[in-house]
């Protein structure tokens, strides 16, 4: 590895430790970390917008216009619409003309609303049913291979998925008072989200700390680099950033425990 | 006028929407790309507007003299050399003046800033005087200097390797890690959320704790456990997520509906 990959790399370091000081507490490094992370995702977004979305979608298809004639000998013309129409949002930098700004925005809206029935409809809704409604496997109701209620695919399973999603979208259905034979499958519903709110968060949770072994692997990583004298660009300037930032570390907690001492010796007098 | 055309436009757009769905002709299908195509060049124009409020609300931050203002010049510069990363790439073996290029545009979007943020008429006249002088200097670098170029209409500054190194160092760690933050948060929510008070929480409390042991090889009856909570994934948290998505898909065909009828018109804003 090159010097300044390792610089890099080290930067990298710096700012991740820059981001776990806020367990401690909201600090300048952190706050340092948090602006430049906004302004450069925004950065990025804008670029991979630009590169993957406006110059196929409406450059690249007025390229044999010419813009002296307003791109409307182009044999793609009719993209000038959304074109201009997308000019017209900047109209909210005008107090007297931002109105026009509602016309691409209710277009917007509109194509949104409407391409959101039937896909929704289909995606989210009939799919999901479509999946529940299977031909129950009685033959293999306690499972395949001998009574195995853990059994994914058993009839068990499949009869338990059913009446769970039935319940639990009574659960949701407030038209009508949670009573009786009503209120007790509602209650069987809650039982499920609840396992499932569980489940959930069980699985959220080792998602994020797989993310932070994956940090301090990273961490632990670039301290090897900085002595891996195998290295055939290594050099003493490797350890040198290294006990740098080190150091750098050590002297701001010294100088957080400094202050909070100083603070508590002010407060007890 | 001003509000009667925007609802029209809602509603003709959006009942074309719905039924052009069921119209399996080539050209309902054309209509089709070329009006996601629309939305897509118009959801992109309104970047514009965001990156206007970006630079908007840090001025005012430095202008009002909040704490953590000078916070905003980090943004900013960030936001630029992001940018201006992603529109050049070098022509040849070196950078040339490339990095004094990005340090002249950098400095003139701070004295910009700090233009915008002054109340002072001298002052005023100081900043936009460096702007000016520092804008000339980055436009004569850029026009002299060979050794890099723009490139607007083609990705190559995807292939920027700063571009790619912002990418790598800054952003994906510090990304990763406040998500890798939350775990903690989570933690201590959980301590509050979890106390078996009642069957719900002990039902909660032990469908996660199942969930969370599944990779763990130590704990007693391993095997057991991993598969308990692969059944819990896969049976009663699928019956859960399927009656929810079935509710929100449900719930954004209504509020589709609302909109689409003028019931719904709070996006219209005021005025």
């Amino acid at each position: 590895m090159e010097f300044t990959s390792f610089l890099w790399l080290t930067f990298g370091v710096f700012v991740t430790l820059c981001t776990m000081s806020f367990l401690y507490k909201d600090n300048p490094f952190y706050k340092f970390a948090e602006h430049l992370v906004v302004g450069v995702s925004a950065g990025y977004f804008v670029i991979i917008l630009w590169h993957q979305g406006l110059v196929p979608k409406l450059f690249q298809r007025l390229e044999d216009g010419d813009w002296y004639f307003g791109y409307l000998n182009s044999s793609h013309w009719e993209y000038m619409i959304p074109a201009i129409l997308g000019c017209l949002m900047w109209a909210r930098f005008s107090k007297n003309y931002s109105w026009l700004s509602r016309w691409p925005m209710a277009l917007y809206i509109g194509i949104s609303a409407g391409l959101a029935i039937p896909l929704e409809m289909s995606n989210k809704v009939n799919k999901q049913l479509h999946a529940m409604m299977v031909e129950i496997d009685w033959a293999n109701f306690f499972g395949h291979d001998g009574f195995n209620l853990l059994d994914v695919t058993s009839g068990f399973s499949q009869v338990l998925i059913m009446v769970g999603t039935i319940s639990a979208i009574v659960y949701f259905f407030f038209s009508k008072e949670h009573t009786g034979v009503f209120g007790r499958v509602a209650t069987f519903g809650i039982w499920i989200l609840m396992i499932g709110f569980g489940a959930s968060f069980g699985f959220t949770v080792m998602a994020r700390i797989s993310l932070f072994i994956n940090r301090l692997q990273d961490t632990f990583d670039w301290g090897g680099v900085a002595f891996d004298s195998t290295n055939q660009h290594y050099s003493g300037m490797f350890p040198a950033i290294f006990w740098a930032l080190i150091l750098f570390m050590i002297g701001y907690v010294v100088y957080e425990i400094v202050t909070y001492l100083k603070q508590r010796s002010v407060t007890t007098q | 006028m001003r509000r009667q055309i925007p609802f029209g436009l809602v509603f003709i757009f959006g009942i074309f929407m719905v039924f052009q769905f069921f119209v399996p002709h080539e050209k309902s299908e054309w209509v089709y790309e070329f009006l996601l195509d629309w939305i897509i060049v118009i959801g992109i124009f309104a970047l514009a507007l965001g990156i206007w409020s970006l630079f908007k609300v840090s001025v005012e931050k430095i202008k009002q003299g909040k704490e953590g203002g000078n916070y905003s010049y980090i943004t900013l510069v960030g936001l630029y050399m992001m940018m201006a990363f992603g529109f050049t790439q070098q022509t040849g073996d070196g950078w040339g003046l490339y990095f004094l290029w990005i340090m002249l545009c950098s400095a003139c979007i701070v004295s910009l800033m700090r233009l915008r943020a002054s109340t002072d008429s001298g002052k005023k006249r100081m900043w936009a005087l460096a702007s000016g002088g520092l804008l000339v200097a980055a436009v004569l670098v850029a026009i002299f200097d060979d050794a890099w170029a723009f490139f607007l209409y083609t990705p190559e500054g995807l292939e920027n390797s700063m571009f790619e190194i912002f990418f790598d160092h800054i952003m994906m760690p510090i990304l990763a890690t406040m998500f890798s933050l939350l775990a903690f948060y989570i933690a201590s929510a959980a301590y509050r959320a979890f106390r078996a008070r009642n069957v719900l929480a002990s039902l909660l409390l032990l469908a996660a704790l199942l969930v969370m042991s599944r990779f763990n090889p130590f704990i007693p009856g391993a095997e057991y456990v991993a598969n308990a909570s692969n059944w819990l994934m896969n049976v009663p948290n699928l019956a859960a997520q399927r009656a929810i998505v079935i509710g929100i898909g449900l719930g954004i065909v209504g509020t589709a509906l609302k909109i689409i009828l003028g019931i719904e018109r709070g996006y219209m804003g005021r005025g």
